[in-house]
């Protein structure tokens, strides 16, 4: 079994990597700076000409662009080569503002769908297996992206997209899927579905590859356990081209960042200053290879960590944490932190489903939280007492966890929105913004 | 000489009881008894029906979350202090009563009481002794 789609990029030396990146970054400088007026107006307004690009080295000279830009410029202002040697869009759900639409050509649906390629050879997969695709197919890149990535590595896809559980079901066991792809959040839904079906049996899964959407070890073990499966996490966004910037491996360790084409740094969010390795910061990304829409150091709001280590599996990527919260995920309450993240730990270290739903209200100058939970068979009595102990223990739980105070109300089961592309977790009716 | 009670998970909110009571009318399940406990979100309904089986059957299919309860029916002189000679009876074997709740039955001077004790076997052995009668489901139509 080959364990990587393309090993003379996975496994080059760090040397070639590097070569790679100073020859690429240099000539994608000059193509932007050419032929995208914005961002040449932001070098020019740095003080920065494409000549003063020599290599990675030089990478902090250049301006940031963040979502407030891509918004600015919707739709063609970044658009860097002709509308005609486009063959495709993508888009994201625009449920925070306006819309980014990302264009392809066809070079860049290529690489793309290499990178997704190499997400499903690391998780295991070859020509031999099925893989059924159920992220959302059409503006969405999820579909898209591991249906291309799963046609390079040969294997037969089952492109039902997202929703329509028990249809998914149905092909998942009467076509033999090996490998699943669609959003945590599904995939936790899927398994507890199969589970109440009985049909945990009748499946052939051995890997399922995760992303789009936060999610944690603790339900990656759940999810694992539920579909009988190896969890992998994969990572990526539209403005980057989809998922397959980087990829867990067998080693589930952190991603690995496809370098040869996008090229990671760290950042101090507040002041854009670059942070060494193994420093928390928020993740920028310079894609160097994509010509059609490349942005230069794009700032992701995703806070990770790079790690530079040796991988076990032969791989010589750097790789990325899982995002450890967004910067404009976390809440503020009572002035205190909190990252949904850490609400669903406590939930599933106590046997609550991970399907949950935070509601953060105002009363008079005072925040109220509230954890909406799902009822559960195990959890449920028919002494209110002993129901009412359960419930203390819960929020008790919470407050360590969290350090203050977070109503718990238990709801009936599947009365909270079930995620079939990405969860409404929190509902934030203070308007502070 | 336990009887099975059926108790179900409900939103405390507008409707949800009408509902519950509609899933089982739909069935044509009949109840013999009813009791609610409520907190500010939720409530447990419990049942006694003629069909605890069936009951618990339309119940998964509706998604509902359930258990199932053995508990005794005791059957109360409707004379003064009928209720107080149970009690004394169960407190004498140190019983502890967690709920308890009455209903009618077709039977003339005597009323009808769920008991949740902590054993059930124990309790029901007593009650018998002191010439009190438990009624088996059939009993209580």
């Amino acid at each position: 079994m080959n364990k990587y789609y393309q090993p003379e990029a996975e496994c080059a030396s760090r040397e070639q990597i590097r070569a790679w990146q100073d020859e690429r970054l240099v000539a994608q400088v000059k193509h932007v700076y050419e032929n995208v007026e914005y961002y040449r107006n932001l070098m020019k307004e740095k003080g920065v000409e494409p000549g003063d690009i020599k290599g990675i080295d030089d990478l902090p000279l250049l301006p940031f662009l963040t979502k407030d830009d891509l918004r600015e410029c919707y739709p063609y202002g970044l658009l860097a080569t002709p509308l005609s040697d486009c063959v495709r869009i993508q888009s994201t759900s625009g449920t925070t503002g306006k819309r980014v639409v990302a264009f392809y050509t066809q070079a860049d649906i290529d690489l793309w769908e290499d990178c997704c390629a190499r997400a499903i050879v690391a998780a295991g997969g070859t020509k031999e297996d099925v893989v059924q695709v159920s992220y959302g197919y059409g503006l969405f890149t999820g579909g898209p992206g591991l249906n291309g990535g799963s046609h390079k590595v040969g294997c037969l896809t089952l492109p039902l997209s997202s929703g329509n559980t028990e249809r998914q079901i149905q092909f998942m066991t009467d076509l033999g899927a090996t490998i699943l792809c669609c959003t945590p959040s599904y995939a936790a839904y899927l398994g507890e579905t199969i589970e109440e079906k009985g049909l945990k049996d009748k499946l052939k899964l051995k890997a399922g590859i995760f992303g789009a959407e936060a999610w944690t070890e603790e339900m990656r073990r759940d999810i694992e356990n539920k579909l009988g499966i190896k969890a992998f996490d994969i990572y990526g966004l539209t403005e980057t081209s989809g998922p397959g910037v980087s990829f867990e491996c067998m080693e589930q360790g952190g991603m690995h960042i496809n370098e040869d084409h996008f090229i990671p740094e760290i950042i101090n969010p507040k002041t854009g200053e670059v942070l060494p390795y193994g420093e928390k910061g928020e993740l920028v990304f310079t894609s160097i290879t994509k010509k059609a829409f490349p942005l230069l150091r794009y700032r992701t709001k995703d806070i990770c960590v790079l790690n530079p280590e040796p991988c076990a599996c032969g791989r010589t990527l750097i790789r990325m944490s899982k995002p450890m919260g967004r910067s404009d995920d976390m809440l503020i309450v009572k002035g205190v932190n909190v990252f949904p993240s850490q609400i669903e730990t406590v939930l599933l270290n106590k046997g609550y489903p991970a399907n949950y739903q935070i509601i953060v209200s105002r009363e008079g100058y005072s925040d109220v939280l509230e954890v909406n939970v799902e009822m559960t068979p195990e959890m449920f009595s028919d002494s209110l007492s002993r129901v009412s102990v359960k419930e203390k223990e819960l929020v008790e739980a919470l407050k360590a966890m969290l350090g203050i105070y977070a109503k718990v109300r238990l709801v009936a089961p599947k009365t909270i929105t079930r995620s079939e592309g990405k969860a409404v977790r929190i509902i934030d009716k203070r308007n502070l913004y | 000489m336990a009887v099975k009670q059926i108790s179900a998970f409900v939103e405390n909110k507008p409707g949800q009881l009408a509902k519950f009571t509609e899933v089982l009318n739909n069935h044509g399940i009949d109840m013999r008894a009813l009791s609610l406990a409520e907190t500010e979100d939720f409530g447990i309904v419990r049942i006694i029906t003629d069909d605890s089986y069936k009951t618990a059957c339309v119940l998964k299919d509706e998604g509902y979350i359930f258990s199932i309860t053995p508990v005794l029916a005791v059957e109360i002189p409707d004379t003064p202090g009928g209720l107080y000679k149970v009690l004394s009876v169960l407190k004498e074997q140190g019983i502890n009563v967690e709920y308890t709740y009455a209903f009618t039955a077709r039977k003339q001077d005597v009323a009808y009481m769920i008991f949740r004790v902590t054993d059930n076997d124990a309790a029901a052995e007593i009650l018998r002794k002191n010439g009190i009668s438990l009624l088996e489901l059939d009993d209580i139509d």
